[in-house]
């Protein structure tokens, strides 16, 4: 009776860059960030900061927030020159 | 040439939905080298914080190609890759180490310095948020004095080993020190950094809310009272010349600087610091400033360095 030779399957273990690689990330929010887009001076130090690219611009450079990944963690409130960046608590 | 905000492209940077805490300086940094350098980058990653921030396979949260590789080999597995896209001609290929405090001073040492001795062509970021955050707040060789780990429960007796002078005693091309808190200095100098042929170095240092106990909506604002208070000056060293940046040049006169005790005071790593604390710290700045003003004042390249090619 011969031995078959194993079978050696190599899988490559590669991933692709996407959103969401852990889930929704932005159930983790205690406090989300409401953008008043009177005050807002379009100076995009919050986009220029933001380390989770969850805030965007628009085609003028206003921005927006993307609620479903932004974790809350506040630091475009902090960097706004403008105080246009308010922490609302989440219900 | 300064960088404007508008003509960054509206592209997203990093992935959303990763893994990194909330208020991550490691993400940021992430972003501030897709915006400085493009799409041809190609990522070496030591074990790390970073190593886990892409999350599960068949997604990943970063969006760069990425070889994870162990802590010890970072800066060999980046010379070897660069020089197999040399072979292939793809000059173009930027490839870039991102290694923690942890992988780049203690334990990815030798091969970092090696690769510098050797002078291999790529960008090596050490991205120093000054523990090994990852396995749960260790103390590393680039803890500062006097700080809290989970290893120095009473606060850390030794001072922060200073890698960028260690990289300048190797004679590379170019060296630089750069912030978080300063995103469009890190970004210039990551542009400089791709127009020189040969190993360049760029220490990022970046406050990591958990290991450091304060809000995650401070992150910029504690990296920028670093540099205000000269506990983290930001200069480079090009082909032989050392040049202090232009955010860090007001703080070399001890008066100009932020006092060290704001910046203890927001981070609970320095809950039990004293006096005695914010004395040595004070001390350890003075120290560090005269050593750049030895190094400003002697502006000898060796023959190594003015022998280097630049690409362009």
């Amino acid at each position: 009776m011969g031995v078959s030779e194993p079978k050696t399957l190599f899988v490559a273990p590669l991933s692709k860059p996407d959103a969401g690689s852990v889930g929704k990330t932005g159930t983790w929010r205690h406090e989300k960030p409401v953008i008043d887009e009177e005050k807002c001076v379009k100076c995009l130090l919050c986009w220029l900061y933001c380390p989770e690219d969850t805030i965007l611009r628009r085609e003028d450079d206003m921005v927006y927030v993307d609620y479903d990944y932004c974790k809350g963690c506040g630091i475009c409130a902090q960097v706004c020159p403008v105080d246009a960046i308010k922490m609302v608590p989440e219900r | 040439m300064p960088i404007k905000l508008k003509d960054l492209p509206r592209i997203r940077y990093n992935m959303p939905g990763n893994a990194a805490c909330p208020g991550c300086p490691e993400t940021m940094g992430m972003r501030y080298v897709k915006m400085a350098l493009g799409d041809n980058v190609v990522m070496v990653i030591p074990a790390g914080c970073s190593s886990v921030i892409q999350g599960i396979n068949p997604k990943s949260g970063m969006n760069f190609p990425i070889l994870n590789i162990v802590f010890a080999a970072a800066a060999s597995a980046a010379a070897g890759m660069k020089a197999a896209f040399e072979e292939l001609g793809r000059d173009d290929v930027q490839v870039v180490v991102w290694a923690g405090d942890g992988g780049t001073g203690d334990i990815g040492f030798q091969a970092l310095s090696g690769a510098a001795e050797r002078n291999d062509d790529i960008i090596y970021i050490c991205v120093d948020n000054e523990a090994y955050m990852n396995t749960g707040i260790q103390r590393s060789s680039l803890t500062p004095y006097g700080a809290w780990t989970t290893t120095t429960w009473t606060g850390k007796t030794e001072h922060k080993k200073n890698i960028p002078l260690i990289m300048i005693a190797h004679d590379v091309p170019y060296v630089a020190t750069a912030s978080v808190g300063y995103p469009q200095d890190f970004i210039e100098k990551l542009r400089k950094a791709a127009s020189i042929r040969g190993f360049k170095y760029v220490h990022l240092h970046a406050p990591c809310p958990v290991g450091w106990r304060f809000d995650p909506g401070l992150t910029p604002h504690v990296a920028q009272l670093a540099v205000k208070t000269g506990l983290w000056p930001l200069f480079e060293y090009e082909r032989g010349k050392f040049r202090v940046s232009s955010f860090s040049r007001m703080y070399r006169k001890p008066e100009k600087r932020a006092p060290i005790e704001e910046y203890l005071k927001l981070q609970g790593r320095y809950k039990g610091a004293g006096p005695e604390v914010v004395k040595e710290l004070e001390s350890y700045v003075n120290r560090l400033w005269e050593w750049i003003e030895l190094l400003e004042k002697s502006m000898s390249p060796s023959t190594t360095a003015k022998k280097l090619v630049s690409k362009t």
